[in-house]
């Protein structure tokens, strides 16, 4: 979904939750065609890893319609906070085998700090405050197991609470 | 009221989505997670460490303190994993 900002001064950016795989030089086309005032692109994406060929594949279940609020109220945050020229965000859902896409973030803009920044931020958050669980089916097991959350993915969100701008 | 579970919360209850008839003592999000740990075994074990568990009330994130109306769409899920 393409969202406008309302009431704010900011730009459009693109949320979607997804079962379907992502093609990142298509999602970096379309915020790049018939613009010449960018000057960074940072691309994200998040890849299922075979856990040293242990893994089988990762099933991602979701909050819809809470996922994609919620990823949209921290791509509203970014674009607010950072002068972006355009944002991408896409999650998948589902199944998802080794070796697949999971996440994507592209962020551009006319200079780099700005896109790494926002594109760092989003991640961030998505692990921590964006209903997705994981759960592992291994080769050698037959019941799947739910990944437990971080304490480091806490402490990499915090990060930006302490960098807020005065 | 809609109750919705996710992740180990929906293997434990065995259910993803319920609509609950509450009684009048429960009258917070904590309140509604003592009422449904006390129905069977399933939601006994789903809700034995209330400190780890997730709510939102209506899709945002809301704490055990929460008053409900009874008219919310109310979810309990782990810490979330997503990216």
């Amino acid at each position: 979904m393409k969202h406008m900002a309302a009431m704010t001064n900011t730009i459009e950016y693109t949320v979607r939750v997804q079962e379907e795989d992502f093609n990142v030089s298509k999602e970096t086309e379309l915020l790049t065609q018939d613009r010449k005032d960018i000057g960074a692109i940072v691309t994200f994406t998040g890849l299922c890893r075979d856990e040293g060929g242990t893994l089988e594949a990762l099933e991602l279940e979701h909050y819809p319609g809470m996922a994609e609020a919620q990823i949209s109220r921290f791509a509203q945050q970014a674009v607010e906070r950072w002068p972006l020229t355009g944002l991408t965000v896409i999650h998948r859902f589902g199944k998802i085998p080794p070796g697949e896409n999971i996440v994507l973030v592209i962020a551009t803009s006319p200079h780099r700090r700005a896109a790494f920044e926002a594109a760092d931020f989003l991640m961030d958050f998505l692990k921590t405050q964006a209903p997705f669980w994981k759960k592992e089916h291994l080769k050698n097991a037959s019941e799947g197991s739910w990944v437990e959350a971080k304490t480091i993915d806490d402490k990499d969100a915090e990060r930006w609470n302490k960098n807020a701008p005065a | 009221m809609k109750v919705r579970y996710f992740a180990w919360l929906r293997e434990r209850t065995g259910t993803s989505q319920e609509t609950l008839d509450l009684p009048e003592t429960v009258k917070t999000t904590g309140d509604l997670m003592n009422w449904l740990a006390a129905r069977d075994e399933g939601y006994a074990f789903a809700f034995e460490q209330p400190d780890t568990i997730r709510i939102a009330v209506n899709q945002e994130h809301v704490d055990t303190d929460f008053v409900l109306t009874g008219t919310e769409e109310v979810a309990f899920f782990p810490p979330m994993t997503g990216g």
